[in-house]
């Protein structure tokens, strides 16, 4: 179907149009430096003229001034939050005198719609979907939450220094798994519609023909983008990882490492949790918790009464050989999108890429 | 699980009192806490009989008087199980940085109108350097939950379960924005214990290690970082120079960091 194109200026009819179908819309803001996803009220609260500037271990805003509001890459989180929640109550138990009463924790959904999500979250979500919905134990609440979406993807017209989706296969241009795509362009938006969904949007919208000027602005900025610094090595290079579970560099990396589970928090990917007893002090209630979790905590390593994991640098290990090998016999390929969240907010400036790359030596040139 | 309520005494060495306040400020859920709970010995709540025997001692404050440390023997002979609560039991507290001083008289006199009145140990330490304690509750304060926590699970009859996990996973679930990262604040996240519920970065501030060291605590390489942040190395000092100066890991940056500081002003 041929791209229409959305005058800036009717930018905020989107947002209208969203709220009047129902939508919670969530989109980009900038909240304490960074730019996070949250509530959108007005087309305004947007992120105006900002990018960002990455390097490993740190995240600085910019306002250029310019009259866009998607030229940023990302910020510490996508879409992960919303769906596989940081807390979740899973079960109840209460006490009465015929003994425990167990309640089971109904997922509480709503329609969102999330505005200027990238090509690297869309791939993140999928493998999120393949963890939480199409493993042997669906996850009600994640599964609950996933259907109700409805994603606004934007192009990135440019990447910052910590992004390598192009090295991994999933960026700078979305190509699935979103209802409406925009390309940011100087006077507008040219606009790609994948989905049911985001046809009944659009079909509210103002849209007048994209001109060839605007698809020739498109590409260029596309080219631009793809224009990274870091390059992941392929699929079957990292499945060499495996053959290096003995390197002493595993060691120099721990002694950087503050096992602080940052780069796992980040992740759009990373999936573990741990779960707690909890009690209501005054009703007495019991509450089973689900938390995010990281293989870099000390009592994720321990099972059965062992410490599997004991050391810093077997953890390090486990969640990149994970991440970046084993990922690919569990769910079909590696688990890192290249949106360099783990790198940007490493609080000691540990760069995956180039951990991966210096692992891998002499057998990946 | 005990069917009697828990004999409990609340011991206070040298301390501010806060950590008993844990317990006075909960409301409604201290009628809660009283129906498995007898509290034999609470200052700070009227009660006064510290010779009496209990389950659990739960003592607060520093071993820093020939006082305090007459008294917490006997409170140890006295209890089947003994819980330290807050920074000052745990690693010495605030108080404990007078240890750190290389003239100590000097420091006295510039503190007190009458130094000649105060009477005290050499050093300022923790209940475990002098008794045997079976568990411990980190924070400056202690929170009512961490007290409640551990009294509910001593009545059941089960060990205390700990939570050494670093505070930056609390941080990551509640969404804050990392200030290491955005305004290369010097942040003791990293290698701080959990319980706060992340307090200081939620808005917007560096933490400042009130619930003391972590698990597995890597504060070598969260020093170096912070040089890279400008940091200077007496600057590095004083960010682990505060509550909980005595313990171990932190005590090795401070020791580290000052010898830095002593060469470079060579």
């Amino acid at each position: 179907m041929e791209k229409g194109f959305l005058p800036r200026e009717n930018l905020s009819q989107l947002h209208a149009v969203l709220c009047q179908q129902g939508y919670k819309v969530i989109g980009p803001q900038v909240k304490d430096g960074a730019i996070v996803f949250d509530g959108l009220r007005d087309i305004a609260d947007l992120p105006w003229g900002i990018v960002e500037h990455t390097e490993a271990g740190a995240y600085r805003l910019e306002d250029t001034g310019d009259n866009r509001c998607f030229a940023w890459n990302n910020g510490p989180q996508g879409l992960k939050p919303w769906l596989f929640k940081s807390q979740q109550t899973v079960w109840r138990g209460e006490a009465t005198s015929d003994g425990i009463r167990f309640k089971s924790e109904q997922p509480s959904p709503q329609p969102l719609a999330f505005i200027g999500i990238r090509s690297c979250d869309i791939s993140a979500l999928y493998l999120q979907d393949k963890h939480f919905m199409h493993s042997a134990y669906a996850d009600p609440w994640y599964t609950a939450q996933r259907k109700q979406l409805c994603l606004i993807a934007v192009n990135c017209s440019r990447s910052n220094d910590t992004c390598f989706c192009e090295s991994t296969g999933d960026g700078v241009e979305a190509t699935y798994g979103y209802d409406i795509l925009l390309d940011e362009l100087d006077d507008g938006y040219l606009v790609d519609v994948k989905s049911e969904r985001g046809r009944a949007i659009t079909a509210a919208l103002p849209l007048q023909p994209g001109s060839q000027q605007h698809h020739k602005q498109a590409q260029r900025q596309l080219k631009n983008a793809r224009h990274q610094q870091r390059v992941m090595p392929d699929a079957e290079q990292l499945l060499k990882l495996l053959e290096h579970l003995n390197d002493k560099h595993w060691q120099d990396i721990a002694e950087r490492c503050l096992a602080c589970g940052n780069c796992t928090l980040t992740c759009p990917t990373c999936f573990c949790s741990k779960q707690e007893a909890e009690v209501e002090p005054v009703s007495g209630e019991h509450h089973q918790v689900r938390y995010w979790d990281s293989c870099f905590s000390e009592k994720h390593g321990y099972i059965a009464g062992m410490q599997l994991r004991g050391d810093v640098s077997q953890r390090y290990r486990q969640w990149m050989t994970h991440k970046l090998a084993t990922w690919q016999a569990q769910y079909d390929r590696s688990g890192c999108v290249g949106c360099g969240r783990c790198i940007s907010w490493c609080p000691a400036a540990i760069d995956i890429v180039a951990e991966a790359n210096l692992i891998l030596g002499d057998d990946h040139d | 699980m005990l069917q009697r309520p828990l004999k409990v005494a609340i011991h206070k060495l040298t301390s501010c009192s806060g950590c008993q306040l844990a317990f006075i400020n909960q409301g409604p859920k201290l009628l809660k806490l009283l129906e498995f709970v007898e509290f034999t010995h609470f200052i700070e709540a009227g009660l006064f009989a510290p010779d009496q025997e209990v389950d659990v001692a739960l003592i607060e404050g520093s071993v820093s008087t020939h006082d305090d440390l007459k008294r917490l023997v006997n409170a140890r002979q006295r209890a089947k199980l003994l819980v330290s609560i807050g920074a000052c039991a745990t690693s010495g507290g605030v108080q404990a940085l007078r240890n750190m001083a290389d003239d100590k008289e000097n420091w006295k006199r510039a503190v007190y109108a009458h130094p000649e009145f105060i009477e005290e140990l050499q050093d300022c330490t923790a209940v475990a350097t002098h008794v045997k304690v079976d568990f411990e509750l980190w924070g400056c304060p202690v929170t009512q939950q961490q007290v409640t926590e551990c009294l509910r699970q001593l009545h059941a009859g089960v060990k205390p379960k700990d939570n050494a996990e670093k505070l930056c996973m609390e941080c990551k679930r509640q969404g804050n924005v990392c200030v290491l990262i955005t305004q290369q604040a010097p942040c003791l996240g990293p290698v701080v214990r959990t319980g706060c519920g992340a307090l200081c970065p939620s808005f917007g501030k560096a933490c400042y290690g009130c619930f003391g060291p972590s698990e597995q605590p890597n504060c070598e390489s969260l020093t170096n970082r912070m040089t890279g942040f400008g940091l200077m190395p007496n600057d590095i000092v004083h960010r682990f120079a505060a509550i909980h100066s005595q313990s171990p890991p932190y005590q090795q940056q401070i020791a580290r960091w000052r010898l830095q500081d002593l060469e470079g002003s060579d």
